[in-house]
């Protein structure tokens, strides 16, 4: 079984986004950086089948050039070896070319001898959430696809896919190869070992450029959304502050 | 030219957000016509009450796509119906609901037309290229975006578009029967697990959601928020530091990579804030935060707040509480 985990470099923009002046991105300056929990799921579920089946678990970003710590931490994690896809700093590729240069990445691979049984997205990326980038890649390779997975086995060639809906799980059934997009609560991914990490360090990661195609979902700016912040009314102190809270309960009508 | 909606039912109707996805098209289509499209296996039939429904919110043609596969759900098939119809049609737009299903349709139209999507948008107007304003970030920010080419493709943000009628009559029903390949019908929902722990309160529907982050401390300190939650009737809720810890299960998550709540009133307590966090909990009538830090975030999306420890606070409510019963 030979997996791919497509990953994004997201900053953790904590309890309030800030923009930068030209209105086209989050200021980041003080930020750190992540992959989704999405995906992050998708890595340890990769590394899980790989340990299972045997095979090759490969993690691939789009970012910049800072995005190589998110693939040394899906490496850390368990993943064998890396493809970055490498654009500028301030770029913001959008779906259609997002998938382009992956599909071409994978093309690459075949070339080279590797096919994958099973590609992972995460659901919908953090930032631009637009629900389409791993529909567009199993299209474009004539694969089957499942969505919004929290249950994903593989059994004799086939993947079977759990979505949750209210009151239960939709099960769908995959022949492989096949594309699932998954989300968090998929399964509880593992800390990163000491040696894990050392480990990552020295697993190869293969960079290259690609070219964007013209946005056709193309930014015009960046906007807070109006009228969200307001000043809490402070009801009280510590426990003192309980008879308050209650007649507000008994207001709202929920006491 | 038309816009084109996909619409999802539910038993006996139209889903709510399909309504609001009609309430968005109506802007977009300037006058011109609405034109829905239902699938339905040919066994069933579309009742009467949706066509008057779709006719309230402006639509004027019904188009019922019929085939065995869709007995079940089958996303690339409901988008191949799509396309197909788009082609007799030849709309200015397709659009659909912001839920996992509508996302999930039409981006499979966007990679069959080779065409962008724009996902859950709150507003939108015709042009080329067309204008929307769509959430990003689980809705914690907004893009202004433009959309290339035609149709344009986009979905509606969830409860962010009030649905409005606009009665235009009745819709007339056509019924088609589209052609699907066999892997068109490949990928379709064969099985259904029914959730036999769900007993209690669901957290998406509770009325009331208690919840607690970093500040419980550990597992244990949910014993105090589950009592609350207990007393009122309502549902445990948690951040993302405590499932990461292992404290609670990922279905207690609220947040953007949770699960997203609309109760009357949300009770966060030791919780910081944090916009991925808040983004599950736009939907609450009202927030009051427990908090020991006066300049938390959370308290400038509060309504309200005690400053204070929650293991001292929490206790203190749940007694209060039983007092004011008693008397
Ligand atoms: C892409 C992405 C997606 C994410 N999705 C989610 C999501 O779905 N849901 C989610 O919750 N998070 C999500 N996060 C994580 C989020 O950014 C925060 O890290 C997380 O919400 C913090 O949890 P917390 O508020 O419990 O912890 P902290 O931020 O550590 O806050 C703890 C708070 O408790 C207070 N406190 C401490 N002790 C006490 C006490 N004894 N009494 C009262 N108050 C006390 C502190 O003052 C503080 O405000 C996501 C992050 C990213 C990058």
């Amino acid at each position: 079984m030979n997996v791919l985990v497509c990953v994004k470099r997201v900053p953790m923009t904590g309890g309030k986004i800030v923009l930068t002046a030209d209105e086209q991105a989050i200021a980041t300056q003080h930020l750190g950086f992540t992959i989704s929990p999405h995906e992050e799921c998708g890595v340890e579920e990769a590394v899980r089948i790989v340990e299972q089946h045997g095979g090759e678990s490969v993690v691939l970003t789009l970012g910049p050039p800072e995005a190589e710590e998110q693939l040394r931490d899906a490496m850390a994690l368990g993943m064998d070896r890396a493809i970055h896809l490498v654009i500028g700093d301030d770029e913001d590729w959008d779906a259609q070319a997002t998938a382009t240069a992956i599909l071409d990445a994978i093309e690459a691979e075949h070339a080279a001898g590797v096919d994958f049984d099973l590609i992972f997205f995460g659901n919908e990326s953090a930032d631009s959430g637009g629900y389409q980038v791993g529909i567009r890649v199993a299209h474009a390779l004539e694969r089957p696809i499942a969505t919004g997975l929290k249950g994903v086995a593989v059994e004799a060639g086939r993947v079977r896919c759990e979505q949750e809906v209210p009151g239960g799980r939709d099960v769908f059934d995959l022949p492989l190869p096949a594309v699932v997009t998954v989300k968090e609560g998929l399964n509880f991914p593992r800390y990163p070992s000491v040696p894990g990490r050392m480990r990552a360090q020295k697993k190869p990661i293969a960079s290259s450029s690609p070219t964007a195609a013209p946005a056709r979902l193309e930014k015009v700016r960046l906007v807070s959304p109006p009228g969200e912040r307001k000043e809490a009314e402070i009801l009280g102190h510590g426990p003192d502050a309980a008879p308050k809270v209650v007649e507000l309960l008994q207001r709202i009508g929920v006491a | 030219m038309s816009v084109l909606v996909v619409v999802e039912r539910e038993p006996g109707g139209v889903d709510e957000l399909s309504l609001q996805a009609l309430a968005l098209a109506r802007t977009l289509a300037q006058g011109a016509s609405i034109e829905a499209l239902a699938v339905t296996p040919p066994s069933d039939t579309v009742s009467q009450g949706v066509a008057a429904t779709l006719g309230e919110h402006g639509v004027s043609t019904l188009h019922v796509a019929e085939h065995a596969v869709f007995g079940s759900y089958a996303p690339t098939a409901v988008a191949q119906a799509a396309v197909e119809l788009a082609e007799r049609l030849q709309p200015a737009a397709i659009v659909g609901a912001g839920t996992e299903r509508g996302n999930e349709v039409l981006a499979h139209i966007a990679a069959r037309l080779d065409l962008p999507l724009a996902a859950n948008c709150i507003a939108a107007a015709s042009g080329d290229p067309a204008r929307v304003t769509r959430l990003r970030w689980g809705g914690s920010l907004l893009e202004e975006a433009d959309v290339h080419g035609a149709p344009t493709l986009l979905t509606v943000a969830p409860h962010l578009v009030t649905a409005e009628r606009a009665p235009a009559g009745e819709a007339a029903v056509e019924h088609f029967a589209p052609t699907l390949s066999e892997a068109d019908q490949l990928v379709r929902v064969t099985d259904r697990a029914e959730d036999d722990t769900a007993g209690g309160v669901s957290l998406a529907d509770a009325k009331v959601v208690v919840s607690s982050g970093r500040g419980a401390g550990s597992p244990e300190g949910f014993g105090i928020i589950e009592e609350l939650a207990d007393l009122l009737g309502g549902a445990v809720g948690c951040s993302r530091a405590v499932t990461m810890a292992g404290w609670r299960p990922h279905t207690d998550q609220v947040g953007q990579t949770g699960t997203k709540i609309a109760p009357d009133i949300y009770i966060a307590c030791g919780i910081s804030g944090a916009t991925q966090h808040m983004a599950g909990c736009k939907g609450a009538k009202t927030i009051l935060a427990v908090n020991t830090d006066p300049q938390a975030p959370i308290l400038a999306s509060a309504d309200y707040a005690v400053i204070g420890d929650l293991h001292e606070v929490v206790p203190a409510i749940s007694a209060e509480l039983r007092k004011a019963r008693q008397t």
